[in-house]
């Protein structure tokens, strides 16, 4: 396997790899003893895998898969809700397609539209809104879930619908947000991270500032990186050479994307629709507080929990994981996913039965593409 | 889902509701382009520019040179097809009758 063109500058990214070797060896960090980097955001667990970038870097390092997919992390409980509103004769039920494979205690989103359910994938919540406007006679429930990154564009949609005074579009907001799960990481004493990098995309919403508290509080370092194999090279060079060094900061490796305040229409936009959840539910992490977000007061017309009386909190059962699936211990780095009894066997990409097998995103679906294969980094031109 | 994809901005189709056509990929689609509107509220200035679009909404924009790194990155990563995929199925969708 050629991975030239891939690393677009193999000449660079070789001069990386040496600094990384060379940092790694001034830490002390062994096989045995690694220096531990967890990349927050599921889109770079993607990125890390398809290049192998893990089989690239020195033994002394271990990439730690963090809680950054959004499909990753949803709760059978809240799948099961979504069956239950989807399977209303007077609901239309609309997500994205990643949504509709996560498997629920009785049925997917998937099944249930098989078994008849009006259940409708989209691009963008502003195809519900289109979908609410032409079918006036029924309700047209949005299932928003995603980080600060999708945050917006729900919100948007509300503020939207509100002007249009669109009485038949609510969303089903599932929305969680990046900094309380780090925090609830760190606190937990069996994790060991030494430095971050940290999600790109999410910080051209947010910015850098909500990361302030893991180098302030937790002395530990996080840059925020793009998604190019070089972008996550350096980035993870920028946290070795923090923890080398002793610092802790906040960094912004992908600057040429993410402004250090974030986008202040789409914070505004989110601050006006939205606020904290005192906590809420993550598959494979437990309850967290203030990591989930929920529609105001103001715009309870278009929230989907009061208007059908569903939703995180609303019903006391617990909902177990499926039997035999280890997603809480890849989640929290404890094993990797080929060490799942299911792996492979009882889950695979076609027929998940964890949710990180769905997305492209989520540590198991990308090992299981990508496991193998150590990248060659071919002589440059 | 959480990777932009980058579309250049085409024709602004409703001023009011903020709206652009966008071609992200060789698909011509609406997209919102509220977060990433001029200060002095021009929008035609963003005609011809690239921007970086999550779920139907440019969130930043971004060079030329970036869009056509990125859109490489994301052709490997299979979230090209991915995205034209949701798209479509998005626009049979909305057209879909009870
Ligand atoms: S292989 Fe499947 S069941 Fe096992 S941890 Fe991964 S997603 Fe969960």
């Amino acid at each position: 396997m050629k991975y030239a063109d891939e690393f677009r500058d193999p000449v660079r990214a070789r001069g990386v790899l040496a600094q990384i070797e060379e940092a790694i060896d001034e830490i002390g960090a062994t096989a045995d003893a690694p220096v531990y980097i967890m990349e927050v955001c599921g889109g770079h667990t993607h990125a890390i895998f398809r290049y192998g970038l893990d089989k690239l870097v020195p033994e002394g390092l271990e990439f730690i898969h963090g809680p950054g997919c959004p499909v990753c992390v949803l709760p059978m409980a809240r799948v099961d809700e979504c069956v239950e509103l989807a399977e209303r004769s007077d609901v239309i039920f609309t997500t994205f397609g990643d949504a509709m494979r996560v498997p629920g205690t009785r049925k997917s989103l998937l099944q249930a539209k098989a078994d008849g359910a009006d259940v409708r994938m989209v691009y963008s919540p502003l195809d519900a809104l289109e979908i609410a406007r032409r079918n006036p006679n029924k309700e047209v429930v949005f299932f928003a879930l995603g980080f600060e990154t999708t945050t917006p564009s729900s919100a948007l949609c509300i503020q939207q619908a509100s002007q249009e005074d669109l009485s038949n579009f609510s969303v089903f907001c599932n929305h969680i947000t990046v900094p309380p799960p780090i925090k609830a990481l760190l606190d937990d004493p069996h994790m060991k991270l030494d430095g971050f990098v940290g999600p790109g995309h999410v910080s051209m919403v947010i910015g850098i500032e909500p990361y302030q508290f893991i180098a302030r509080d937790y002395g530990k370092p996080i840059v925020v990186a793009g998604f190019e194999p070089l972008d996550l090279l350096q980035s993870v060079l920028m946290v070795l050479e923090q923890i080398r060094s002793g610092r802790a900061e906040v960094e912004n490796q992908y600057s040429r994307v993410v402004p250090d305040d974030g986008n202040p229409v789409s914070i505004a936009a989110c601050e006006n629709v939205y606020e904290p959840r005192e906590k809420f539910e993550w598959r494979g992490l437990g309850e967290i507080d203030h990591s989930g977000l929920k529609i105001r007061e103001e715009y309870k017309r278009f929230d989907a929990e009061s208007k059908f009386r569903i939703g995180y909190g609303k019903a006391s059962r617990i909902v177990p994981e499926p039997e035999g699936c280890s997603c809480s211990d890849v989640m929290t780095g404890k094993i990797k996913p080929p060490q799942c009894a299911q792996f492979g066997k009882g889950c695979t990409p076609e027929m998940p039965l964890g949710a990180l097998m769905v997305s492209t995103e989520g540590a198991c679906a990308a090992y299981y593409h990508y496991g193998g294969a150590r990248p060659e980094l071919e002589p440059a031109q | 889902m959480c990777l932009g994809i980058p579309g250049q901005i085409r024709s602004i189709s409703d001023y009011e509701r903020k709206l652009a056509l966008v071609e992200v990929s060789g698909v011509n689609r609406e997209i919102n382009i509220a977060c990433i509107m001029p200060e002095d509220g021009d929008a035609d200035s963003l005609i011809d520019t690239w921007t970086l679009v999550h779920v139907g909404f440019a969130m930043s924009r971004i060079d030329e040179k970036e869009a056509a790194l990125t859109l490489e990155l994301l052709t490997e990563l299979g979230e090209v097809q991915a995205e034209i995929d949701a798209m479509r199925a998005a626009e049979s969708a909305m057209e879909q009758a009870t």
